[in-house]
């Protein structure tokens, strides 16, 4: 028996080299989106308005890469349920963080806690 | 038991039972992702909470969690090649490439409570402050997580080693594999929500 | 060695306590002393506790809400007793003692009546609608029952062996911190809550799986059953809300235990910040508890009106709309903590757009009876009556919204008859209909009607004498959780109440008379074709109760009611060509036993036991481990077992039908 593939409902064949590649451009991509702003943030280079966007662009990005690279999410081979799990987690997510931090920081404006 | 044809024999059973495995856990890491960003929530709401105490500034170091981030991410990419070698059927390259992944988690790990013990050393624990309260809970929830997986690397050494690789053994190997990704995501979210700014 | 745990823990401090004590200790040995004399806990081991299938595990789930709902009611009408009395006056009920009981009535019926009634019917219903062998994951659903079960013994326990929280059931800091209420009521509240909390979490992924991953064959999104529907937008809810307790809960533990400040007064803690988590999980909670509810309805309006439902898919989307808006509301717990007009108008509003798909669905289930022949069986009983009550709890819900007539109501008993009507009508009759439809079903004999009758006028009537005069008293401006007042114009109203909690207490009596009448008869009622109420769905085409493997042969689905499909296509009770071997999988005793590890847990972690605390955190992991490393947890019933099994069915059904002709 053909030993099993990584759980994607689809991928028939397995090219190693392929799944070489996968993790080593994520490695390097990785790397640099790591490097960025901890050399930012490191030598003061940036006022610390732009190097917070610094930080939170290059941590999304990071993030994207892990989930591409590491976790092999893409619209072709990932079963639709796990993408549509990750969106709605992304959405309730959102709300929930988002939402708090609306609520308090309107409540600490307001009474003073 | 799917929406395709009616199962015949055991290899697609098999290969269902691991997708339906594989869902499940994703699901579950979903909720662990809504359980860290609720951590994360209350970390930058109580962030300068100090209450008088010290903060980030004064108490997380750079260089330390530098160290901590490239020995994750590292970890990640030989994980990744683990998995690798689980597909093609390479039971020592598994098991080298498990045994390295260890190392380099223990490694963080070993660092992570270093730095907490030393921080409560300095008077500077998670009682002192609701800012220390939150991260003492956020940074050290992910580690607690990083060393449950740890655990699970060393049993499923074992079963590698007493088992080879099975269906069900590789089909765990798969779900410890997007156990330890997530956790690195985690991760990512901390030293730039947590630290970077701290030490803005 | 035993922590702070002494003999003081034990309520002899008070004739109620020690009174509560000695029924729960002496119910549990009644029960122990029946089984034994019945001989039965072999039987009740291998055929029940050990048991990973849905249909067992589901009624297991079933048999504990039920004892629960004593238990909570038990409560219940302690507090209308006290309130009745307590005009000037001390009533019976010393203050510390109501606290106890308010918290407790409140914590019971949501995570130990409500959530494992629904729990259970999800269990046993579900699987035999998508036309599964059983769940994704049978040994995770035996680990989600007994960890449920361990939280309720947890509650349980504090009436024996220390004090319940008096917290409330929300348990808001810092009342609830370690400074206000150093001893262990808040942490028996807490901890039964983490754990049976897991056990929810774990059922809402383990039903999600199933649903999406084991459905028959040609059963589209859009053919299952509205149940189904329904079940899979709680659990969705379930495991994706239940996180947030567990953040809620699981830092005021931390607080409390390892003197951190998220919530103190003191050293940086942001106490308005539980009220916020609590709530982002407890408002998912209530629609996770009434959208099964809406399933159960659906199914019955349309068997008992013998008509196909009105409007599926607008049932669907209303469904699928109730499920996401649920995440957007939460703040409306908390109105009154000191948000600005915008955050309260912008929750406000969306408190108010999530009652419009239920509308819709009130309208979709009075079309599917319009023009029907209706069945007044109780569960089409319990059905109307939500449809007319529920509308009235929604209505208050409505004008609650507004935040500042929200500043009038909040904490008062408008608030507290507001929920009662929501949740009664609406969670409670649902899941007393869904268990006088599919008790059949489930046991393969019939529930008495008469008694079932009778059981819901009691509650209906009850249920409108005991909340709408706490309505009144609302806008009176009668605080909620008073132990007495001094108000004599509110005193007529809650003897009303009152009685309303004994006319409910009837409903109950009735309700055990008809579980005993049924019992007592179940021989000349028995259901040979197991399809007692000529059902169109597919849980209906098994026998009464099914057997281990659901359906021998994993059917075709070509229709929204596959069922009556295949009753008018001549295809239902068709003997399949051959029979296969089927894969089942093996009891397991790791789930009762980490219930019982997580019992222990958390009543050592409450009573400052650390070593006790670190050998169950281990005996866990231990099992957990030696449990995921067990690659041998099926067996097969062969194709000849199978035939023998579906052999005798037919034979039957053949019988029967003989016998009519």
């Amino acid at each position: 028996m053909e030993h099993p593939t990584s759980g994607h409902a689809n991928t028939g064949h397995v090219n190693s080299r392929h799944g070489l590649r996968s993790y080593l451009i994520g490695f390097v991509l990785a790397v640099i989106l790591t490097a960025v702003p901890f050399y930012v943030v490191m030598t003061h280079a940036l006022p610390p308005q732009s190097t917070m966007v610094v930080i939170g662009v290059t941590a999304i990005l990071q993030i994207l890469v892990h989930l591409r690279f590491f976790l092999h999410l893409n619209f072709t081979s990932t079963p639709k349920e796990n993408l549509l799990a990750i969106v709605f987690a992304a959405v309730l997510i959102f709300i929930m963080v988002g939402g708090s931090f609306w609520i308090m920081f309107d409540l600490h404006q307001r009474m003073a806690v | 038991m799917s929406v395709m044809a009616p199962t015949t024999g055991h290899e697609s059973e098999a290969a269902e039972t691991h997708e339906q495995r594989a869902f499940g856990f994703w699901l579950y890491l979903m909720g662990d992702a809504v359980i860290f960003a609720l951590l994360f929530a209350t970390y930058v709401i109580m962030v300068n909470n100090t209450a008088g105490g010290p903060a980030g500034k004064a108490l997380f170091s750079l260089p330390n969690a530098a160290i901590e981030t490239a020995l994750l991410l590292v970890s990640s990419t030989t994980f990744g090649f683990a998995s690798l070698c689980s597909k093609t059927g390479n039971r020592g390259g598994v098991l080298a490439w498990l045994l390295l992944t260890f190392v380099l988690g223990a490694g963080f790990v070993f660092l992570e409570i270093r730095e907490f013990v030393g921080m409560i050393a300095q008077g500077a624990g998670p009682d002192r402050s609701g800012f220390l309260s939150a991260f003492f809970t956020l940074v050290g929830t992910h580690g607690v997580h990083v060393s449950m997986g740890l655990v699970w690397i060393l049993i499923m050494s074992g079963q590698v080693m007493l088992k080879g690789l099975s269906v069900p053994v590789t089909s765990r190997l798969f779900r410890l594999g997007l156990f330890w990704h997530f956790l690195d995501i985690a991760w990512v979210g901390i030293f730039s929500i947590v630290y970077l700014p701290g030490l803005l | 060695m035993f922590g702070r745990l002494t003999i003081e823990a034990l309520p002899l401090y008070s004739a109620i306590a020690a009174g509560g004590a000695a029924v729960t200790i002496g119910g549990a040995l009644l029960v122990a002393i029946a089984i034994t004399w019945l001989g039965a806990w072999r039987y009740l081991w291998t055929e029940w506790f050990t048991s990973v299938d849905h249909k067992r595990i589901g009624v297991m789930y079933i048999v504990l809400a039920l004892i629960m709902l004593l238990r909570g009611f038990v409560d219940a009408i302690m507090m209308r007793a006290q309130q009745a009395m307590a005009l000037n006056s001390g009533g019976y009920l010393p203050p510390e003692h109501f606290d106890q009981i308010f918290s407790s009535h409140g914590t019971i019926m949501i995570f130990f009546m409500a959530m494992p009634f629904m729990t259970g019917l999800i269990n046993i219903v579900v699987p035999l609608q998508i036309g599964t062998r059983d769940v994704a994951f049978p040994f995770l659903n035996s680990l989600s029952l007994w960890l449920t079960a361990a939280g309720a013994g947890l509650v349980m326990v504090s009436l024996v062996i220390g004090k319940f929280s008096t917290a409330g059931w929300t348990g808001y800091p810092p009342y609830s911190g370690v400074e206000a209420n150093p001893g262990v009521g808040v942490d028996y509240w807490i901890w039964a809550i983490l754990i049976s909390g897991v056990g929810s979490t774990l059922s809402g992924i383990n039903f999600i799986v199933t649903i999406l991953k084991r459905r028959a064959p040609g059963m589209i999104l859009m053919r299952m059953t509205p149940f189904t529907w329904t079940a899979l937008c709680a659990s969705v809810l379930m495991a994706f809300a239940f996180p947030a307790l567990t953040v809620a809960c699981g830092l005021l533990a931390l607080d409390r235990t390892f003197g951190m400040h998220f919530f103190t007064n003191a050293h940086g803690g942001n106490m308005m910040n539980y009220p916020n988590l609590f709530w982002i999980w407890g408002h998912p909670e209530v629609y996770i508890l009434i959208l099964p509810a809406f399933g159960v309805f659906s199914e019955v309006v349309a068997t008992f009106s013998k008509k196909r439902l009105f409007g599926y898919e607008s049932l669907v989307y209303a469904t699928a709309a109730i499920a996401i808006l649920s995440f957007t509301v939460w703040l409306h717990h908390f109105f009154t903590m000191g948000s600005s007009p915008n955050v309260n108008a912008f929750f406000g509003i969306t408190t108010m757009i999530i009652a419009v798909p239920t509308g819709v669905k009130v309208f979709n289930w009075l079309l599917t009876m319009y023009r029907g022949r209706i069945d007044f069986h109780p569960s089409m009983m319990w059905t109307i009556g939500f449809m007319v009550t529920f509308v009235i709890g929604g209505m208050t819900g409505v004008l609650l919204a507004i935040p500042s007539a929200d500043f009038l109501m909040h904490n008062t008993t408008f608030l507290v008859a507001h929920f009662h009507n929501m949740i009664i009508p609406g969670v409670l009759f649902g899941y007393l209909a869904g268990y006088m439809y599919w008790f059949p079903k489930a046991f393969g004999f019939a529930l008495d009607r008469k008694w079932g009758l009778a059981s819901f006028w009691c509650w209906m009537i009850g249920f409108y004498l005991a909340f709408m005069p706490l309505y009144i008293l609302g806008f009176k401006g009668m605080p909620r959780r008073m132990e007495q007042y001094n108000d004599p114009s509110w005193q007529p109203y809650l003897m009303v109440a009152a009685v309303g909690a004994f006319v409910v207490l009837l409903g109950i009596a009735c309700m055990v008379m008809q579980l005993y009448v049924s019992i007592r008869n179940a021989r000349k009622t028995i259901d040979v074709s197991g399809d007692p109420f000529d059902g169109r769905t597919l849980e209906w085409a098994t026998s009464s109760p099914p057997p281990a493997y659901n359906f021998a042969v994993l059917p075709e689905i070509r229709d929204r009611e596959p069922f009556l499909d295949m009753k008018e296509r001549g295809t239902a009770y068709q003997r399949p060509a051959a029979y296969q071997d089927i894969h089942m999988p093996k009891n397991s005793m790791v789930g009762v036993a980490m219930g019982a590890f997580a019992f222990a847990f958390g009543f050592a972690v409450i009573w400052h036991i650390w070593w006790l605390v670190a050998a169950c955190g281990l005996a866990m992991w231990v099992a957990m481990i030696m449990r995921s490393s067990d690659d041998d947890s099926e067996f097969t019933i062969s194709a000849a077992e199978v035939k023998q099994i579906e052999d005798a069915r037919y034979r039957a059904l053949a019988s029967q039908a003989g016998s009519r002709s």
